[in-house]
């Protein structure tokens, strides 16, 4: 017997490719694969020591079951899905911008660096110039890797997450040294925003501010340059199939540019909306790691605007549920981490029931 | 040898700062020249490194720890190869994913393990030979994975260039398909060959909490993972050049210890930053040639095999 027939009658399970990619399984999958990270949960908690229901509600209910929950949610919300539309362009086109953590710090700084420089300034002006600057100041950093890679074919993923780690590092130097606030007892901290360089609170007495609601129209905004633009098209068609986007005459180097340049812009944006909302100055650390886990959003959200928004809930929640399951049940907070990665895991998994599917194998057929 | 005393603390340092990347370069090299680019080293690195840790502060066995730690970094490239060889999930993602369950995964693990002192990896000790000026300490006064470090990589070249297995392994990362019609098993090869990845990152990060700075931090690998693939890119998928290329880095990575000593007034963070500006300029004076990338980058990487009968 060939050794080819042994494997057959060996493995029963046979994997076997779908003629098309099934509609169904793509909206099934990330279902699926959170009803697997929770069952692995039930599994961790009670591992842990800790009654698994108590700790699914703490982390899935108890955050959000009242208002002001329910606006933190949003709140945490607003940066993932603004990084994860960014990115989710750029990984349809194939193009792995894995930076936007650096890319949102250097929003962060560029945008904030506007109200350090004018501090005293007091115009209604003030927050959109800090807001432009800071999509500059994201897109700037997202060109750094898009010229490395159009000009001397580095590789982007490596790049711009280099990137990172220098932008978290910019960001120390600029805390620590001349950004420092001079009345601040030498905390590496700068000085507060003031109230015209800061984001409107939609609703008072919580944290919600007006960057949800640019969130919400990029959103939109991405949606409509995806289904109804030529760049969007391209992007599609460039991701799909590589080889017709070329024949078609696609400039490959013009869709990497645009991806990175929209990416940087995105996390820019989140960067900038994060110092001027919620953090409110300029700090050593300025993100829970949004960056990253808005890689998992824009994969959980299948690239889409929409499934985005819900990923992006779905992913702040764990931040949330993290928090509050470990000041109600002395869970340790690197649970959320554990959590995120599991998802992406499993939806990787999952996802392969979309392309291929199982098949028993039968003992005739595999022995002929 | 006087004015020269500063020369042997320093090359002490390079080698400690260099012996992680060695480990998870050589380890990655072999995955990738099976044809399975494992984007994940960061995440095995850093779950071997609290592998490790764990075990020599609970037995005190540093062996165990090496053991503990090489496990623990097969068994998360066993995930990945689960995922991608069996399921045929894209590696790209699957490599984010593995980062980015280990952080948490390593975090949690060692969260009680913070703050807590461990001895260092003990260096050897010959009477006589490690007490000689200068070439004592750095040649016979190393602790025993700077050893192995470089018995790897002299073992993966002999493997990979000498041997029929090697060649069959570079066989399956160059043409799978061809590999496949007569008769081997790429997906069984690429599992050994991720495997082995996974068990070499580990000991690297065990490195790191045991040796580099003998304690547990969340996230201390701190990029040493994605230096490493670059690396790789560095030394054009060759074991001896990844040696080189991990010395580099090293020698880098440890200007910041001592250009403050040397009076050098930069701020500590500017000289943070070189190792990984190191890693951007390196990666785009290597890859402006493509066609020599193209070259000498294994066919298949990346790409997923299915067996089409």
């Amino acid at each position: 017997m060939a050794p080819d027939q042994v494997r057959k009658l060996l493995v029963l399970l046979k994997i076997e490719k779908r003629p098309e990619p099934s509609r169904s399984m793509i909206y099934a999958t990330p279902v699926l694969a959170l009803l697997l990270t929770i069952l692995t949960g039930i599994a961790l908690f009670t591992f842990l020591g800790v009654d698994p229901l108590e700790a699914l509600k703490n982390f899935f209910i108890v955050p959000i079951n009242n208002p002001y929950g329910f606006t933190e949610l949003l709140v945490k919300a607003t940066p993932l899905v603004l990084c994860a539309i960014g990115l989710s362009v750029g990984f349809r086109a194939n193009v792995w911008n894995i930076g936007a953590e650096g890319q949102l710090t250097m929003g962060a700084i560029v945008g904030g660096g506007v109200f350090i420089y004018l501090h005293d300034v007091d115009s209604v002006f003030l927050l959109p110039l800090m807001v432009i600057f800071g999509i500059i100041g994201g897109a700037l950093w997202a060109a750094i890797p898009a010229f490395l890679k159009t000009r001397f074919n580095a590789n982007e993923i490596l790049t711009s997450l280099m990137l990172v780690y220098v932008a978290i590092l910019v960001l120390s130097l600029l805390v620590h040294g001349p950004w420092r606030d001079p009345d601040g007892f030498n905390f590496p901290e700068s000085r507060t925003f003031s109230e015209s360089a800061t984001m409107p609170i939609l609703w008072e007495g919580t944290r919600l501010h007006f960057g949800s609601i640019i969130a919400l129209l990029v959103v939109f905004g991405t949606w409509i340059m995806l289904s109804k633009t030529l760049i969007g098209f391209q992007i599609k068609v460039i991701g799909a199939a590589p080889k017709a986007g070329s024949y078609a005459g696609f400039s490959q180097k013009k869709i990497v540019w645009f991806c990175l340049l929209f990416g940087g812009a995105m996390a820019g944006l989140a960067g900038v909306a994060e110092v001027s909302g919620p953090v409110g100055q300029l700090l050593p650390s300025i993100s829970p790691g949004y960056g990253f886990t808005a890689i998992i959003v824009a994969f959980l959200g299948r690239l889409h605007p929409i499934g985005i928004v819900f990923a992006g809930l779905l992913m702040a929640l764990t931040y949330l549920g993290g928090e509050t399951a470990q000041i109600n049940l002395g869970l340790p907070v690197a649970v959320t981490g554990v959590f995120q990665g599991m998802v992406l895991f499993y939806l990787l998994a999952c996802d392969v029931l979309v392309n291929y599917r199982f098949r028993f194998a039968q003992f005739g057929k595999a022995a002929s | 040898m006087n004015g020269f005393e500063w020369i042997v603390p320093v090359i002490l340092t390079v080698i400690t700062a260099a012996t992680p990347l060695v480990f998870a370069g050589i380890g990655e090299l072999v995955t990738e020249k099976s044809g399975v680019l494992n984007l994940g080293v960061e995440g095995m690195m850093v779950i071997g490194a609290v592998a490790g840790f764990v075990t020599a502060t609970l037995t005190g066995n540093y062996l165990l720890a090496i053991l503990a730690a090489a496990l623990a970094g097969s068994f998360m490239a066993f995930l990945f190869g689960i995922l991608t060889l069996s399921l045929m999930a894209n590696q790209v993602a699957t490599g984010l994913a593995l980062t980015l369950f280990g952080v948490g995964l390593s975090a949690l693990i060692g969260q009680d393990f913070v703050g807590v002192p461990v001895e260092k990896l003990p260096q050897l000790n010959i009477e006589g030979l490690s007490d000689l000026p200068i070439i004592g300490a750095i040649l016979f006064g190393q602790d025993i994975l700077v050893y192995f470090s470089f018995v790897m990589v002299g073992a993966v070249s002999w493997f990979l260039y000498k041997t029929k297995a090697g060649l069959i392994l570079r066989a399956v990362g160059d043409s799978h398909d061809a590999a496949h019609s007569i008769g081997y098993s790429v997906i069984g090869i690429r599992y050994l060959a991720v495997i082995f990845g996974g068990a070499m990152s580990g000991i690297g990060g065990a490195y790191l909490s045991l040796a580099y700075t003998p304690m547990w931090a969340e996230n201390m690998t701190a990029g040493r993972g994605w230096i490493a693939l670059a690396l790789i890119v560095f030394a054009t998928w060759k074991p001896g050049l990844v040696l080189v290329g991990a010395y580099m880095f090293g020698g880098i990575t440890i200007l910041q210890l001592h250009a403050q000593a040397a009076g050098l007034d930069l701020p500590s963070q500017i000289l943070s930053m070189l190792p990984y500006l190191a890693t951007v300029i390196v990666l785009v004076l290597i890859s402006k040639d493509e066609s020599r990338i193209r070259k000498h980058a294994p066919a298949c990487i990346g790409k997923i095999f299915h067996p089409a009968a």
